[in-house]
This record gives structure tokens, C-alpha cells and sequence, in this order.
């Protein structure tokens, strides 16, 4: 199945989850990425049980902070 | 080197005061050319925190930030926030949240309202190094 993740559409086994496409797309640091699924934000606590379906579109957004 | 437009400085620069006393912050956008970075778009979002000593990106804008870029064929370059009462230099916790270690890391001192001082900084760990923003 085809996924676009960050602009990219690629093929992905079907039935990957959240933490699975974190995992294989290397993603840095993502224990502070926030993850939006057709522009709907998902919560990290269910990443594992977030299946994709063909044709989903995944953004990636690294937490950005700080305090002066 | 980093370069800025003098309108796209206003622009932070006016958001960051609109926003005292809170934080300020936003996205940075543009081309990069060698080793050098050109910022052409400036992206003002809110603090989620509402706070004088923190920031955070307002996710939603941040997502519609990313997608504008995109559309734009513009590469996200990194981030900036203000300090209204402290110097332009990354703090423990700028330093401490700085995960993007290619990201220009932009922070405006308001500490002293009738001269804003705005800089740009590298940082990788606990080393934060000036960038030399030219504001032209």
C-alpha cells in the first residue's frame, strides 16, 4: 500500500502501525515527535495501535521549545 | 552566514512585542546555498504556553506552517523565539530542546525595548554557536 509521509508517497507493508513507520523511517527523537494522520493529530499513547491504510497521509512534527 | 530581510525582521520583531509579556516564537523558512541560509519566509505562531520563560508551537500551526513550505518549495530552516527579559543567547533549556542539530536557532532580546537584539544560533549539545545573522 502507498502512504505519503512528509510530502513523499511511498510503499509500505500493509497494516504498519504508527510506531512501526516512526521506527522505519528513523525518525530522531521520537519520544518528541508529534504525529498528524490526514491532518487529524494522534496521540502518542496509541502509535502502537494505529494501523495505516492505504492512501494515509503522515506528517511528522519535531517538538520545537525552549524558555529563555 | 544567515540572511534576513529587514521586512521579514519587522515582522518578528512586531509579533514579539504584540505578544509581551509573553514568549514569542515562530518558523523560519527559505533556500540554503552552500553554507549559507536565506530566510524568505517568516512564520509567526503562537506560544502555547503563554508564558514569560517558555515556549512551545502551537501544533496545528506548526503542521499548516510545514505544508505552506512545502507548497512553497521553501526548506524549513529552524525556529525563532523571543526572550523579553533576557539576552539573545540559547538558555539551558534552548539548549536542552534544541533536537535539529541543522536548524538556525533565531532568538530576539527584548531586555532592552528601545534596542532589540536578534541573533542566530548553532546548537549541538551544550554548544551554541552565533550564526551571524545579516538583517539587510
Amino acid at each position: 500500500m502507498y502512504i505519503t509521509v512528509a510530502g513523499n508517497k511511498k510503499e509500505y507493508n500493509d497494516g504498519i502501525t504508527v510506531a512501526q513507520l516512526i521506527e522505519q523511517e528513523k525518525v530522531e527523537t521520537p519520544q518528541y515527535v508529534t504525529v498528524s494522520l490526514n491532518d487529524e493529530f494522534v496521540e502518542n499513547t496509541n502509535f502502537e495501535t494505529t494501523a495505516l491504510k492505504d492512501g494515509d497521509n503522515v506528517e511528522f512534527l519535531y517538538f520545537m521549545g525552549g524558555g529563555q | 552566514m544567515i540572511t534576513l530581510s529587514k521586512e521579514n525582521y519587522e515582522k518578528i520583531l512586531e509579533h514579539a512585542e504584540k505578544n509581551l509579556p509573553e514568549e514569542a516564537c515562530g518558523l523560519i523558512a527559505g533556500r540554503i546555498d552552500g553554507e549559507n541560509k536565506h530566510i524568505e519566509k517568516v512564520y509567526l505562531l503562537t506560544n502555547i504556553d503563554h508564558s514569560n520563560e517558555h515556549f512551545s508551537l502551537d501544533p496545528k500551526e506548526h503542521l499548516a506552517a510545514i505544508k505552506d513550505m512545502r507548497q512553497n518549495g521553501l526548506s524549513p530552516l529552524g525556529n525563532w523565539h523571543s526572550h523579553p527579559e533576557s539576552p539573545s543567547r540559547p538558555s539551558d533549556e534552548d539548549k536542552r530542546l534544541a533536537f535539529d542539530s541543522k536548524a538556525s536557532y533565531l532568538i530576539l532580546s527584548l531586555m532592552d525595548r528601545a534596542n532589540p537584539v536578534l541573533n542566530s544560533f548553532h546548537i549541538e549539545g551544550v554548544n551554541a554557536t552565533n550564526e551571524g545573522l545579516v538583517i539587510k
